[in-house]
This record gives C-alpha cells, sequence and structure tokens, in this order.
C-alpha cells in the first residue's frame, strides 16, 4: 500500500478505483442484460409457438420438458451441431459477416432500453431513440451481403426485397416517433418516460394514437413479421435472404430477428405506453400497485406487444411487394406528418397559452 | 433514358428456376420463371418429374388389376379417381351397378370432394400467408380420413370403389358419423371464412388476379371449379349424370369475373353443395346388394367359386402316379416348394408343406393332379387310397371352378371390341378416360385425360404480367397435383 500510495496520489487513487467500479458495473450491466436478453429471445420463441399453436387448435411444443420448456435451448443446441454448409459459389468473407453484422446490429439496441427507472446499460446516451432507429436500419447491411453473398437467386430476391421495404419503414417509424420527441422534449428514453408519467395523459399512447399505430405496423414490417414477411416469404422464395444459411449461422439470423421484436415492442413500451411507470390516474386508484417493481409493468407491455405481433402471425395473410410499398408511401408516412404537424400545432399552442 | 440504361448495360430478365423443389409449387411442378425486378415476364412450366407411366402399365394389366394405379393419380382425392376408372370399365363391361353401390359411392365420391378442397383451401391460404386456415381445414379433413379408414383400412390409397360395385357395405357407424360431419361442416366453413372471406389483405392478393375470360377458359380447356369460376356451368355431375347425380338436387355455383377470388367462391359454395348432397344421400340410402351380378366380367365371391358341402370341408391335392410324366411343370410352380421327385419319376406332395393355392393343379398339362377331400392328419397310404376312389360330385365341380377362377383372374374377362371415351367429375375438374379394348381382359391402350395437365398448361397465361407472388396464387387456385399431371 505505502509502495503505491509513493507512486500517485490517494486522490488519484481514488478517481481510478471510483473508475474502475464503474466500469466494472457497466460490465456488469452488459453481462446482466445480455444474458436475461438471450434467455427472453429463446423464451419469445417458446412463448411463439405455444400462443399461435392454441390459435390454431394444436398444443405447440410439448414434449421437451414440462409443456416444451426445454424445448429453445434443445432447439439451440440442434443448430449448433448441425453442420454449417457454405455453398461453393459464395462470397465465403462476406457470407461469414452477414449474420454477424445482422445480429450484433439487433443486440447493441439492448443497450439503451431502459428496463427501469434507474438500469440501462447506457443510461446517458441522450440521442437513444436516434441510435436505436439508426442500429435497427443498420441490420438492413446484414441481410442484404448475405442475400447477395449466398449467390442465390431466391436469397437475391429476398436481400433486395428486405432492403427496399426496411428503407421504407425507416421513415414511417421515425417519423411516427417524431411526435413524442416533441411532447417529451428529448431523445434520451429515460426522459421520454420520465416525461410520459409527468404528463396528464400517463401514456403517450392515449394522444398520440395515430402515431402509435403507425410505428405498430411500421414496427412489423422493419422485423419482417407477418403480414410484411416479403424477404422471407417462404410461399415464394423458399427462406429469402438465409436460405443457403444453416446451422448456427441460421441460428445467428433467427436470435437477430427476436432480438430485434424485442427492441421494437420495448420501444413501444417505452415510447408510448409509459416503460416501467403506471398512469397517475391508475396509482390513485390503486395505490398498492405502486409496490410492484418497474420492470414487471415493463416486461408486461413488452410481453403484451409480443403478444399482439404473434396474435397477427396466426390471423392474417401476407401482403403483396408492391402492396407492401404502397401501405408505407402511401398512407403510413402522409399519415405520420400530419401527426408531426398537429402535434407542434398543438405544442406551440399549449406552450405558448393561447 | 431507361433504354440507353438498358443499351448500355446490356441488361435481361433474371431467370429463376422456381420447383421441382418448392415450398409452394405443390409437389415436383418446376416453373422457369423470368422475372424483370418483381415483374413476371414468362413463366414455363415444366411437368414430367413425377410420370410413372400409369397408362402403359394400364395395357399390361387386367381391368381390375390397373385399378390402384388409379389412387396414384391424385393421390389427395383417390376415391374420386378410383370412381371415375370403375365408372369408365363398367360402361365398357356395360354392366349396370346396383342403387346401393351407387349411393355409397356417391356419398364416398362427396367426402373425397370435400376433403380436396379442404386441402386446396389449407394450401391456398398457406401459400398467400394465412396460417391459420391451413391447420382449420386438416382439423375436418382428418375426420373424413378417419371415416374412409371405417370403410376400408386405407386413408388415402382407398382403393375401395370396385368395378361393379364397391368393396364393403358401410356400417351403421359410418353413416352416424358422416351424419354429424354434415351437421357441423357448414358451421366450420363460415370459421375459414371469418378468417379469409372479407379480410383485406386477401382480397388484396386474390381479387383481379388470374383473370380469365369465359370464352378464354373453354378454349384452354379448363374444366371444374377454376372453369366454372369464369362463369361457365359445366359440371358433368349435373350434366352427364353418372352414379346417384341424378336422383340428387343440387347447384353448381358460378363465379363472374374470373378471378383467383371466384374460383375461391366457387370452391367454396362447392363444399356447402356437397354437404347438401351427402344429406341427401344418407336420406335416401336404400338397401340391397353391393356387387353387380355379372359373372361374366367380375370376380365373384371365393365362397361362390367353391361350393364345398363335404362333411370335413377340408381338401388336399395329390399326385397320381399313373398320370404323372415328371415333367417338373408343377415342382417350378409351387410357391411353398412342397412338391418333391426326381425328373421323369412321378412327384409326391408333402401334405404338411402344402398352402393349397392350386397353382399346381392349374399348371400340370397331364391332369395329374387330383383335388381330394382329405386332409392334414392323413397318412399318405390313406390319401393315395382316397384318391383312387371315386370322387364326389362336389369336388369335381370345385375342381372346374378352380380352374375358371384362375384363368379369369390371369387372363380377364372376355371385354367387348371397341373404343370408349368416359369424364366424370373430380373435385379438380373432368377426369376422362379413354380405353381402347380389343377383346382381351386387358385395354390395348388406356389414356387419361387429367384436369391437372390442362390446368398446368394455362399457367404462364395466367401469370403474365403479375408479379411474383401471384405467381403463387395461381398456382393455389388452379388446383393441381402433380401426380395426376404427369401420371
Amino acid at each position: 500500500m505505502n509502495t503505491l500510495t509513493n507512486i500517485i496520489s490517494p486522490s488519484a487513487l481514488d478517481a481510478l478505483i471510483q473508475f474502475g467500479i464503474t466500469v466494472l458495473i457497466i460490465i456488469l450491466k452488459i453481462v446482466v442484460v445480455l444474458v436475461v436478453g438471450l434467455l427472453h429471445v429463446a423464451y419469445a420463441t417458446w412463448f411463439e409457438r405455444k400462443v399461435i399453436g392454441h390459435m390454431q387448435v394444436r398444443l405447440g411444443p410439448m414434449r421437451v420438458g414440462w409443456h416444451g420448456l426445454l424445448q429453445p435451448f434443445a432447439d439451440g443446441i440442434k443448430l449448433f451441431f448441425k453442420e454449417d454448409i457454405i455453398p461453393t459459389q459464395a462470397d465465403k468473407t462476406v457470407f461469414y459477416i452477414g449474420p454477424i453484422i445482422f445480429m450484433a446490429a439487433a443486440m447493441v439496441n439492448l443497450a439503451f432500453i431502459p428496463f427501469a427507472s434507474n438500469f440501462a446499460v447506457a443510461q446517458q446516451v441522450n440521442l437513444g431513440l436516434l441510435m436505436i432507429l439508426a442500429f435497427a436500419g443498420m441490420g438492413v447491411y446484414g441481410i442484404f451481403i448475405s442475400g447477395w453473398a449466398s449467390n442465390s437467386k431466391y436469397s437475391f430476391l429476398g436481400g433486395l426485397r428486405s432492403s427496399a421495404q426496411v428503407i421504407s419503414y425507416e421513415i414511417a417509424m421515425g417519423l411516427s416517433l417524431v411526435g413524442v420527441m416533441i411532447m417529451s422534449g428529448s431523445l434520451n428514453l429515460t426522459d421520454i418516460v420520465k416525461a410520459q408519467e409527468a404528463s396528464v395523459f400517463g401514456m403517450y399512447v392515449i394522444p398520440q394514437l395515430a402515431g402509435f399505430l403507425v410505428f405498430t405496423i411500421a414496427a412489423l414490417a422493419e422485423t419482417n413479421r407477418t403480414p410484411f414477411d416479403m424477404p422471407e416469404a417462404e410461399s415464394e422464395l423458399v427462406a429469402g435472404y438465409f436460405t443457403e444459411y444453416s446451422s448456427f449461422r441460421f441460428a445467428l439470423f433467427f436470435l437477430g430477428e427476436y432480438i430485434a421484436m424485442i427492441i421494437m415492442a420495448s420501444m413501444a413500451s417505452v415510447c408510448f405506453l409509459g416503460g416501467w411507470t403506471l398512469p397517475w390516474y391508475i396509482t390513485s386508484l390503486l395505490p398498492f400497485l405502486k409496490l410492484v417493481p418497474g420492470i414487471v409493468w415493463f416486461l408486461m407491455k413488452v410481453y403484451a406487444f409480443i403478444f399482439f405481433y404473434y396474435w397477427i402471425r396466426a390471423t392474417v395473410p401476407r401482403y403483396r411487394y408492391d402492396q407492401v410499398m404502397k401501405i408505407g408511401w402511401k398512407v403510413l408516412i402522409p399519415v405520420s406528418l400530419a401527426n408531426i404537424v398537429v402535434t407542434a400545432l398543438v405544442k406551440i399552442l399549449v406552450t405558448r397559452g393561447v | 433514358m431507361i433504354e440507353d440504361v438498358e443499351k448500355i448495360f446490356d441488361t435481361r430478365e433474371l431467370n429463376v428456376n422456381m420447383g421441382p423443389q418448392h415450398p409452394a409449387t405443390h409437389g415436383v411442378l418446376r416453373l422457369v420463371l423470368d422475372i424483370d425486378g418483381e415483374t413476371i415476364v414468362k413463366v414455363t412450366p415444366h411437368v414430367g418429374y413425377l410420370h410413372r407411366g400409369i397408362e402403359k402399365l394400364g395395357e399390361s394389366l387386367s381391368y381390375f388389376q390397373a385399378l390402384p394405379l388409379t389412387d396414384r393419380l391424385d393421390y389427395v382425392s383417390a376415391m374420386s379417381n378410383n370412381i371415375g376408372y370403375c365408372v369408365a370399365v363398367e360402361k365398357l363391361f356395360g354392366i349396370e351397378v346396383p342403387e346401393r353401390a351407387k349411393y355409397i359411392r356417391t356419398i364416398v365420391g362427396e367426402m373425397s370432394r370435400i376433403s380436396n378442397h379442404l386441402l386446396w383451401l389449407a394450401t391456398h391460404a398457406l401459400d398467400i400467408g394465412a396460417m391459420t386456415v391451413f391447420i382449420y381445414c386438416f382439423r375436418e379433413r382428418e375426420w373424413i380420413l378417419d371415416l374412409f379408414e371405417m370403410i376400408c383400412g386405407a386413408r388415402l390409397t382407398v382403393t375401395y370403389p370396385r368395378v361393379g360395385g364397391v368393396r364393403n357395405d358401410v356400417p351403421q357407424e359410418f353413416l352416424d358419423s358422416i351424419w354429424k360431419f354434415t351437421d357441423e361442416f357448414p358451421s366450420r366453413i363460415l370459421e375459414y371464412e371469418t378468417l379469409i372471406d372479407q379480410n383485406r389483405i386477401w382480397l388484396q392478393r386474390t381479387v383481379g388476379i388470374g383473370v380469365i375470360s369465359a370464352e378464354e377458359a373453354v378454349n384452354w380447356g379448363m374444366t371444374g371449379p377454376t372453369l366454372r369460376g369464369s362463369g361457365v356451368s359445366y359440371d358433368i355431375r349435373k350434366h352427364m349424370p353418372y352414379d346417384a347425380y341424378d336422383k340428387v338436387d343440387f347447384e353448381v355455383p358460378i363465379g363472374t369475373t374470373g378471378d383467383t377470388y371466384d374460383r375461391y367462391r366457387c370452391r367454396m359454395l362447392e363444399m356447402r353443395q356437397s354437404n347438401n348432397i351427402l344429406r341427401q344421400l344418407i336420406e335416401k340410402l336404400p338397401a340391397g346388394p353391393i356387387m353387380a351380378d355379372a359373372p361374366k366380367f367380375l370376380l365373384q365371391p371365393k365362397d361362390m367359386m367353391m361350393p364345398i358341402t363335404h362333411p370335413t370341408k377340408e381338401l388336399a391335392y395329390v399326385i397320381e402316379e399313373k398320370a404323372c410324366k415328371g415333367c417338373g411343370m408343377c415342382l417350378r410352380a409351387c410357391p411353398a416348394k412342397a412338391i418333391f421327385g426326381e425328373k421323369k419319376q412321378p412327384h409326391v406332395i408333402k401334405q404338411d408343406l402344402c398352402l393349397q393355392c392350386g397353382n399346381c393343379f392349374v399348371t400340370c398339362k397331364f391332369k395329374a393332379l387330383k383335388l381330394i377331400p382329405g386332409g392334414k392328419g392323413m397318412t399318405e397310404e390313406q390319401l393315395k387310397e382316397l384318391a383312387a376312389g371315386p370322387m364326389p360330385e362336389e369336388i369335381t365341380k370345385a375342381a372346374e371352378y378352380m380352374v375358371k377362377h384362375f384363368e379369369f383372374v390371369k387372363k380377364g374377362p372376355k371385354v367387348p371390341e371397341g373404343e370408349l371415351y368416359v369424364a366424370t367429375e373430380v373435385p379438380k375438374g373432368e377426369l376422362g378416360f379413354y380405353f381402347v379394348s380389343d377383346g382381351s381382359g386387358k385395354p390395348f391402350r388406356m389414356r387419361l385425360r387429367s384436369p391437372s395437365f390442362v390446368h398446368a398448361g394455362v399457367l404462364p397465361r395466367l401469370c403474365k404480367g403479375h408479379l411474383v407472388a401471384d405467381v403463387i396464387a395461381n398456382i393455389g387456385t388452379i388446383d393441381i397435383v402433380l401426380g395426376e399431371c404427369d401420371r
């Protein structure tokens, strides 16, 4: 100890230790978020199969564990040990990178989501909302280059469709969130939730209903879910951009897709449904609900949104490619633009007290 | 501008090979698509990946033996194919089927129509993306397949209708169960329709897709619901009734514009009509025989062939030593290898190995084989004694039947000479059988007119100018099965 104090002053050592602790906490947070996040992804697949199974008068997974609870792990082990086939004509390097980009772009977003009032890996990011939009858009690179690198026509068409679709819906999604930004006056996701808690409505879904609807539809399209699952429309393009992928590379796409879905559900929960908070009118009516930790509300909102995804998947047919584009450009973007104008006008009128 | 770009870069259409392994081509159909972006420029269907030579096989099999081949045509509605074949062969033979058999056949034919349309709806909806309809349809189809299993033991390749009638009579539980089915089925159809009938996406995907006018549809040779969707009222069940269709009251639903949605509506209404037909038939089902009485043309039941009346009811084949020349023909014909003996020495049958198939009996040219009323417990001396003694009359008669039966099975019946085309309405359209008979027991030429083949040919016409996703909708709407298309 003495030798150490000889080298650096005690105050500097204190600062160093402080810094070390901060880094350690961040690493700990990352580990927790990753592990818990991946577990949620695993059980999101189980949840999907169960929900859709029961909607379709069947049981879903039942064999591995009680009511198939261990099925996700069985699937994971199977995918891990399968033979990894790489087409001889494929562009190998790009073929390797594709799924990694897709997965990474989806995973990074987990860092910005505030799961509870004081828990986010990157809490101080003032542009959280923009970062998520940016990284959600990054995922399309993974899709596109893996579609290209597979050197298969189905994969190629899937990649093309996907890039066109994600770019179009990115706009609608970004615009639908502008209303939220105007109302809360911030891009920090934690601040957005706090602003919602303080507002009259409790959650922004009430004043921003149009924005919420646009966001929901755009989120479906952004994560390539039915009825917008163009890139992987199995009846047309076999499996779209990941037709040629097998084994764990396929699993990476699969994981990335479900993480993206959870991210979108979290975004809906944070930006429109009040995140980890409950509206004041509910807590004043039922005060004991305040005792429940915020993460429970957050997860309930996320899973309600995910359930809605599954419900849609079990119900509706698939759109055609041109129809998807038409909805994106001719319906969603005008609606969200109108929403921005109205929100901004109201905000100006309210703040100026006219 | 675009022309300039095309000139500089020498752009051409993307050539995509859809199939023969593809999740949505309903089997092994191969489509070569030339696409410009997402727009179809040209579709070329390639068929023949499932060719098994059923028509040629039919020429080397007798009229009864070719029946199981027809199961393998359209394996989704095997019952209807069987009926089509039987109706054609009966017309060739000129035999009349008993009323009860006609009714039973019509019942199973309509069940097969419903099950086919259910499978069609399931896959069509799945192709367009509606997953749940798929499972709902299979729930009801399962019921029908279970009923098929109840009457004949098979679920898919049934071979239940036979030339001259049906194989078994239907049990009461079958009729009860199918009655219950007809009670519940209309509400189930409504269940499917709540999911897709007025669904905005379904309408966008089907209305105005694959439009073909009535005139053009007729010119292309389309039949069945695929033609009726264009507004042409052509249904063989109605206009050239066979079996019991003239005794039931039903309508032929037709569409107006001839697009994918109209064809979908047609089939949905047809399922309801089939349900009505089933109810009427079950109510009217008469009693009586289930096989035609035509010993000249049809295989008779075994007990009619062998009227054995002697007390022990046991028979044995023995070889008469004096008559046997030791040629070895029977030795080779015996499937159980129960006959022993050197060449040019009288042969002996080991009774405990004998299966009593009668092969040796019919192969022997010297009439050395004898059918005697003896059993397995007897010694050789006793058997010889019996063989030497006078024969009871029944045994001689049975032996004569035996030879007749054998020849009938091997050579087939004596069929009138001539040519014949008979068409029936299978769920997919008009299934025609064309026979050229040269008077022998086997057809000189058997030819099939299968609706799937004709409809697969219309695909390029239906798909032109549409998008890639519409190709799938169009494959679904013409309802093809490649087993029937490639034969």
